[in-house]
């Protein structure tokens, strides 16, 4: 295995031996985004010289004998749309191409202060609106496993970067599913926290009762380690929740007997690939062949998710983006050569060039949901039905410690494929929106694969159940090698040399 | 169809956006296919039950009402398109 290959708890570990440096693992990791960036395009922004600057920081202290925390010097990437204080900070938007934050996101100053090498701003749909990072305004990112293969979305960039390696995690949002779906698609771990236990202060906001942020990593291991330094009251974020932390580490037993798991019917129904159906049956086996109680059980509400869920979400968003008007910060039209135009008119001409197709959308869609007359109708019924929703888990959290079921009802699917008809690319998220809808954890683990490309594993929790999720999680990846498989991407400079292709299966 | 052109135009308007007619046609269609299929919701009977607008049971967060540090004046208008003196600029307001 290559340095940009391991884990950060292995890479952590070296560092804190003095068997490898800061700057090594980070020249490491630099050296492999130069390799296979052009193929991924998983990046908007490298920010190279901060990262050798943070890595030598922290080289400096181990030498000076100073304790270093459980991630100290180990290169992270971040979703763009997290304010980066001085690095701009996109959200893969025409209207923020040139935003540069004053102010850092709470989870990004805590990052920094627990000695984090920050590689760069990772790709993601416009406003994480999308599941393949298609709607990206500058590039698609790529699938590691398969580059003519989306990575999923909205965090595409993240989780491909860390797929392959070029991050050793990455930190994300997750509306709908944009974290685990495309951690799924890309054979990595990533969860979704409970609603409130990571601060959103200076994440861009898109769906404000939905968002949240979370960790894509190489483990389980990981993801408890990541977790353990973004998670946690913030003062700046009203919603935050004021919960002790526990050590998510101290999950991480491998012993899951006893431990009741439902499995939704409702999530094995129509329009689940059958490979998939298989792939993940085989798995919630293991977990009853380590000791788990497994039982089917009923999600009725199940169907009622998505088109609650896009109702609810583009109201949020067409709320919260009116901000982008031209005026404080971002893109500004202007006027048509010979003319003037009023403050209306700039409006509405920096929003239409600012904004892609599918942010337009979705704006259009909640402003219609929320316009007067159909208020009640549309954005109070789906509010009501979200009660249900939430109510639902609750009933099946007395009853069982975790829910499992697919992360994505398919594999990665090609570039193009679903592109032009929204409501066949909304269905991709169709298992993982009811998390956001309730509020509680889930997390996506690798799980097997189909014709070649990752499959994962769907895990939740009741509200702050982030602890059993992992202990699940890791139970049954002790027991498995998926999450040490790596994509057989080499880069064209190699291909070239060995005359093989490259990013086949 | 349930949403009309003109329906479209008047929801365009409210939100800020200039569309083109390609695009007045394009979002018409998909948002009617959209909300045809969030149709379904209305199966269920909400009579009874009361709307989820957040999910925690937090309410009225409060902070001690005391003195911080707020941004340099420079960096709050660093971002800005146009910019007068200490003022962001617009167009013609009235």
């Amino acid at each position: 295995m290559e340095i940009y290959d391991l884990t950060a708890h292995e890479l952590a570990e070296y560092i804190q031996k003095g068997e490898l440096s800061a700057e090594e693992v980070t020249r490491a990791v630099f050296s492999r985004i130069q390799e296979v960036e052009e193929d991924v395009q998983a990046y908007v922004t490298l920010t190279e010289e901060k990262a050798y600057a943070q890595a030598r920081h922290v080289d400096e202290q181990r030498r000076a004998g100073k304790k270093l925390g459980p991630l100290a010097g180990i290169p992270v990437g971040i979703k763009d749309n997290m304010c980066t204080k001085g690095i701009r900070t996109t959200c893969s938007s025409r209207i923020l191409e040139n935003f540069v934050p004053p102010y850092n996101a709470t989870v990004v100053e805590k990052l920094e202060a627990a000695g984090a090498v920050m590689t760069g701003k990772l790709n993601m749909d416009e406003f994480a609106m999308g599941s393949s990072t298609e709607n990206s305004a500058f590039f698609p990112t790529r699938n590691p496993w398969d580059l003519n293969c989306v990575p999923g979305g909205s965090s595409g960039g993240p989780a491909a970067a860390v797929a392959a390696g070029e991050a050793v995690y990455a930190l994300g949002s997750d509306t709908g599913g944009s974290i685990r779906q495309p951690a799924s698609l890309c054979g990595i771990v990533g969860m979704k926290p409970t609603y409130g236990l990571v601060s959103r202060y200076g994440l861009v906001a898109f769906a404000s009762s939905l968002d949240q942020i979370g960790p894509f990593t190489k483990d389980v291991r990981d993801c408890a380690l990541v977790l353990n330094l973004i998670a946690g009251h913030d003062p700046m974020d009203s919603t935050s929740a004021p919960n002790p932390v526990p050590d998510y580490t101290s999950f991480l037993t491998g012993d899951i007997k006893g431990v009741k798991i439902g499995v939704p019917r409702e999530f094995f129904g129509e329009g689940l690939d059958p490979r998939v159906a298989e792939t993940v049956r085989n798995a919630i086996d293991k977990l009853a062949d380590l000791g788990a109680i497994v039982e089917e059980c009923s999600f009725p509400y199940a169907e009622y998710a998505l088109p609650v869920y896009y109702i609810i979400a583009p109201a949020e968003a067409s709320s919260n983006l009116a901000r982008y008007d031209g005026v404080c910060y971002g893109y500004r039209a202007v006027p048509e050569k010979g003319e003037k135009y009023d403050i209306i008119e700039m409006y509405m001409k920096t929003r239409s060039e600012g904004f892609g197709a599918e942010v337009k959308r979705r704006i259009m869609l909640g402003t219609y949901a929320l316009s007067s007359g159909y208020y009640d109708a549309y954005y109070l019924k789906a509010l009501k039905v979200r009660t249900l929703i939430k109510d639902d888990f609750a009933r099946l959290f007395e009853n069982y410690d975790v829910l499992v079921s697919p992360t994505s009802p398919t594999p990665a699917f090609r570039l193009g494929e679903k592109a032009g008809d929204p409501l066949t690319m909304y269905l991709s998220d169709i298992y993982t929106i009811p998390v956001n809808l309730a509020g509680i954890p889930a997390l996506s683990v690798p799980c097997g694969f189909v014709d070649g490309l990752p499959v994962g594993l769907h895990l939740m929790g009741p509200a702050f159940g982030e602890g059993i999720i992992l202990k699940v999680a890791y139970a049954y990846e002790q027991n498995t090698s998926y999450h040490r498989a790596r994509p057989p991407l080499q880069g064209r400079e190699k291909v070239k040399a060995s005359g093989k292709t490259s990013g086949g299966r | 169809m349930k949403l009309s052109k003109k329906e479209v135009e008047h929801v365009a308007l409210l939100a800020r956006l200039a569309l083109s007619e390609e695009e007045k046609e394009r979002f018409r269609a998909q948002l009617n296919s959209v909300l045809e299929y969030a149709e379904i919701i209305n199966q269920l009977d909400t009579e009874k039950v009361a709307p989820t607008y957040h999910v925690l049971p937090i309410q009225n967060v409060e902070r001690p009402d005391k003195e911080h540090e707020t941004l340099p004046l420079e960096e709050t208008l660093q971002n800005a398109p146009q910019r007068d003196g200490n003022y962001f600029r617009v167009p013609r307001i009235i």
